[in-house]
């Protein structure tokens, strides 16, 4: 297996863009990332997007994007494994890269999800759950995150007021990315007193329906020195899935899949956790980014409330978590959210982050997640 | 929405809570299917599930997916079924400030939703407390 | 001997007292209480309709009867509020108890008179020898139609009856029917609310009909009121059965254990059923037990019926009625009963 470098990312403004399609969104961000690598040929592309059929009535994405971005008529595929349809292009563009097949490969994630109404958007969503045994009760995601929370609270006593402050961090960082569809910083009070979706959670503990696109280039490391482009490899790769449905699950408050995606991704890598310098998850919930704490083995398991309460993952943490601002702030295209999360760590690596910049990041690790941890996407990067 | 034949294939689950029990380890999975989780193997008999047990977590759904849109805001809870068995279903007939993990609950045929004022009616099973 | 080897009823918790539906209309609320002799009544939750009571209703008789409900050879449910206009209720019921698919079923309707009916077919087949067990369920959500008279008593629930042969808790000795042609209450295809002819649903209808029945049976069994430990008289208010059991001479002692109504109202098919399951349930081994319904239409059902030794055995295998009735009662107030009862006009 060959290493495999980022030489380009590329990523536009989040949120509700009213004039703007899903292909022109795509378009326009993997523009900027063939740009900024510098390249002319593309091998092959990868699309994670989660359901542009549901959302905008359009399947067969991936030649679409391709036709659209006048790059035909070049290979691509689209993939899907819910919220981490992004981490999963990642995955696949870099066993393309590594085992020799491509050169040169455009990675992207795109959503477009406010031509729907939002029951229709919760419904679309929901389809990553257990559609005849969730989804027929009239189950949605936050209401399965819900759960998981109340779970957690009533076993490790996490508190209201510790998701709260998940919320509340990744809004000071996200008030820091300019791209970001919130760039806001917010109040615990105003978490506590905002609108309730479902039981314990609020709106403000909960990532937005968002439109937006990221794009990255992955090419041979070694074409990426020749080009003597600043090489962040990508270290390691790590995928696991777990059963669908929550109520499967041995541990409501336990996310297996995390735990052992992040497992291999750090074997691949040759690394341990703690010598990772910033990490990019999942906090498509505000319990979720508390548990995939947890999951990743930055806490002990039941401590992820407490952890962010003593500030342990913020930004000049001991592991800073989510600088981009996370889903919350940033916005969740859902298949986009992987690549972000990619493009994120490689500024980072880079030096390129502004004032969300975490001093001497060498390292860094991304955790894309789809549904309730039905399936877990990790990538660990190293700058060289 | 379920298609009509997508709801009819469920109905011995919906309806009589058909589960599977692995004949190899005795692994009771609802819905029934071909491999055992546990244990790999592939022959099950057909058991019913237990009539009640107690939840593991709950929740109250305020913003609902656009067939339930009438009904919000309702209880959802995860119960492990006296037969050890772990089922998702709504919680009705309780007062939203009875919700606790360890209620008990039973089961009760109650309608889910249905497509419209023209459509298929839709029934299952949801909790009720005890 | 054919009868009844086992008997479930099923009651929603929601009540709405008259005094709430009154207010909005502007009525007078003791009057209303007086003159119907009518308190509360039951109200359906918005995911329970005939369907969903009569599969546990049920559930609860096939616990009392103790028998595989595969061997159940006929499944009978009547109701006036059958949730769709064309496909059987009964073959959701069938499904839900296990008794598909070497089972007949027919959803039936005549009125108040629908559950009542499915016993006498129930009961018939049985005796008969064409089938060794079947069930008869009386399910109704009936409508009243806001500010009429028909609204204070409108209400829902189900009962249901399995007829067998062997292991009866009571037998079933006499049955008798008394049917003429009587446009006293009907609602037309595509009418969301029933009409009714107001004072001539009374004595011409009701009294007629229960009378005729009743008399009818007593004649054909050479029995007299004083024969009976109880009489179970169709609700649809509270002072028509204590009115008619009066004119027949039966007295309200006879007549109080199956007298639900005033805490009930009308549970249409339910209703004479319901008023069985409670005396049923408070019945001794011996006791003599005269149902009569009433469907408008118009027509009446009578059974005669004895209590076994049973009853001890099976009687609280499952839920009382009277306990369904008096506890666990959630009160409702009109805005959410017309929300439930989707009185209110939403956005297609």
């Amino acid at each position: 297996m060959r290493d495999v470098a980022i030489i380009g990312v590329g990523m536009t403004k989040w949120g509700e863009l009213w004039e703007k399609s899903l292909r022109t969104i795509f378009t326009e961000t993997a523009l900027l990332a063939i740009e900024d690598a510098g390249v002319d040929k593309i091998d092959s592309m990868v699309v994670g997007c989660m359901s542009s059929g549901l959302f905008v009535g359009q399947e067969h994405l991936a030649s679409l994007l391709a036709d659209d971005l006048g790059r035909t008529p070049v290979p691509a595929a689209r993939v899907e494994s819910a919220c981490s349809s992004g981490g999963l292009a990642l995955r696949q563009g870099f066993i393309e890269v590594a085992s020799g097949m491509s050169d040169v490969v455009l990675v992207g994630g795109v959503e477009k999800m406010t031509d729907v109404t939002g029951c229709e958007a919760t419904y679309a969503l929901g389809t990553a759950a257990d559609q005849e045994y969730e989804g027929y009760h009239g189950l949605t995601f936050p209401g399965l995150y819900a759960m998981m929370a109340v779970a957690h609270m009533h076993r490790y006593g996490t508190t209201r007021e510790q998701l709260a402050m998940v919320a509340v961090k990744n809004h000071d960082n996200g008030s820091r990315n300019p791209l970001a569809q919130f760039p806001f910083k917010i109040t615990v009070d105003g978490v506590l007193n905002s609108v309730l979706v479902a039981d314990p959670l609020r709106i403000l503990d909960c990532s937005p329906i968002t439109d937006g696109a990221a794009a990255v280039v992955l090419v041979p490391a070694d074409m990426a020195r020749k080009l003597k482009k600043p090489v962040v490899r990508i270290a390691g790769s790590g995928q696991a899935t777990d059963t669908i449905a929550l109520a499967s699950r041995k541990d409501l408050t336990w996310l297996e899949s995390t735990y052992i995606a992040a497992g291999k991704a750090l074997a691949m890598a040759g690394r341990k956790i703690d010598e990772i310098d910033l990490f990019e998850v999942h906090d498509c919930f505000t319990i979720a980014e508390i548990m995939v704490t947890e999951a990743l083995g930055l806490v002990e398991k039941g401590r992820g409330g407490k952890a962010v309460e003593e500030g342990l993952t913020a930004r000049d943490g001991r592991f800073p978590v989510n600088p981009s601002g996370g889903l919350k702030a940033k916005g969740h295209p859902v298949g986009a959210t992987g690549v972000a999360q990619t493009v994120e760590i490689v500024k980072q690596l880079r030096g390129q982050a502004g004032d969300r910049q975490i001093k001497g990041a060498k390292r860094g690790l991304a955790q894309n997640m789809g549904g309730t941890g039905g399936s877990s996407v990790v990538h660990v990067f190293e700058a060289e | 929405m379920p298609t009509p034949s997508r709801y009819w294939r469920e109905i011995p689950q919906r309806y009589r809570m058909e589960a599977g029990k692995c004949k190899a380890c005795g692994f009771v999975v609802f819905p029934p299917r071909a491999v055992c989780p546990a244990c790999g193997a592939r022959e099950f008999v057909t058991v019913r599930l237990a009539d009640g047990g107690k939840l593991l977590t709950y929740t109250i759904i305020r913003v609902p997916p656009q067939p339930f849109e009438d009904q919000a805001p309702y209880a959802v809870g995860i119960a492990e079924l006296d037969d050890g068995v772990k089922l998702t279903a709504q919680v009705v007939d309780c007062d939203f400030a009875d919700l606790k993990v360890g209620l008990r609950v039973r089961l009760e045929f109650r309608k889910l939703s249905e497509e419209g004022a023209a459509g298929v009616i839709y029934y299952g099973y949801k909790f009720v407390p005890e | 001997m054919a009868g009844i080897i086992g008997y479930g009823a099923y009651i929603p918790r929601n009540r709405i007292r008259v005094e709430e539906i009154a207010k909005v209309w502007g009525a007078d609320a003791p009057s209303f209480k007086k003159g119907l002799m009518l308190e509360e009544k039951s109200v359906p939750s918005p995911d329970q309709d005939t369907i969903t009571m009569a599969v546990e209703g049920s559930k609860r008789a096939l616990k009392r009867a103790g028998i595989d409900p595969r061997e159940i050879g006929a499944v009978y449910i009547g109701s006036e509020s059958h949730p769709y206009a064309v496909k059987p209720s009964g073959t959701i019921l069938a499904e839900a108890i296990g008794a598909t698919p070497a089972v007949h079923t027919a959803d039936l309707e005549f009125a108040c008179k629908a559950g009542t009916e499915g016993m006498f077919v129930a009961l018939n087949l049985v005796r008969a020898g064409a089938v060794k067990y079947a069930l008869a369920v009386g399910a109704d959500t009936s409508q009243g139609a806001p500010g009429d008279a028909l609204e204070y008593s409108a209400a829902a629930g189900a009962a249901a009856f399995l007829f067998g042969k062997e292991r009866l808790v009571a037998e079933i000795l006499e049955t008798y029917s008394y049917t003429t042609d009587m446009p006293d209450f009907w609602r037309r295809e595509y009418q969301y609310y029933p009409q009714h002819g107001g004072r001539f649903t009374g004595e011409p209808a009701y009294f007629a009909h229960v009378t005729g029945s009743a008399r009818g049976i007593m004649s054909k069994a050479g029995m007299k009121p004083a024969d009976f430990r109880y009489v179970v008289f169709h609700q649809p208010n509270g002072k028509f059965p204590l009115r008619v059991g009066e004119m027949l001479g039966f007295t309200r002692k006879q007549i109080e254990p199956g007298w639900l109504v005033s805490k009930l109202g009308n549970t249409y098919s339910g209703s004479s059923p319901l008023g069985l399951t409670a005396t049923l349930d408070i019945a001794a081994a011996g006791d003599m037990i005269l149902l009569v319904s009433y469907g408008s239409g118009a027509g009446s059902d009578s059974f005669i019926i004895r209590v076994t030794e049973r009853i001890d055995e099976v009687r609280d295998l499952a839920p009382r009625t009277r306990t369904l009735l008096d506890t666990n009662k959630v009160y409702l107030e009109y805005g959410v009963y017309a929300k439930y009862r989707r009185k209110i006009r939403k956005a297609e």
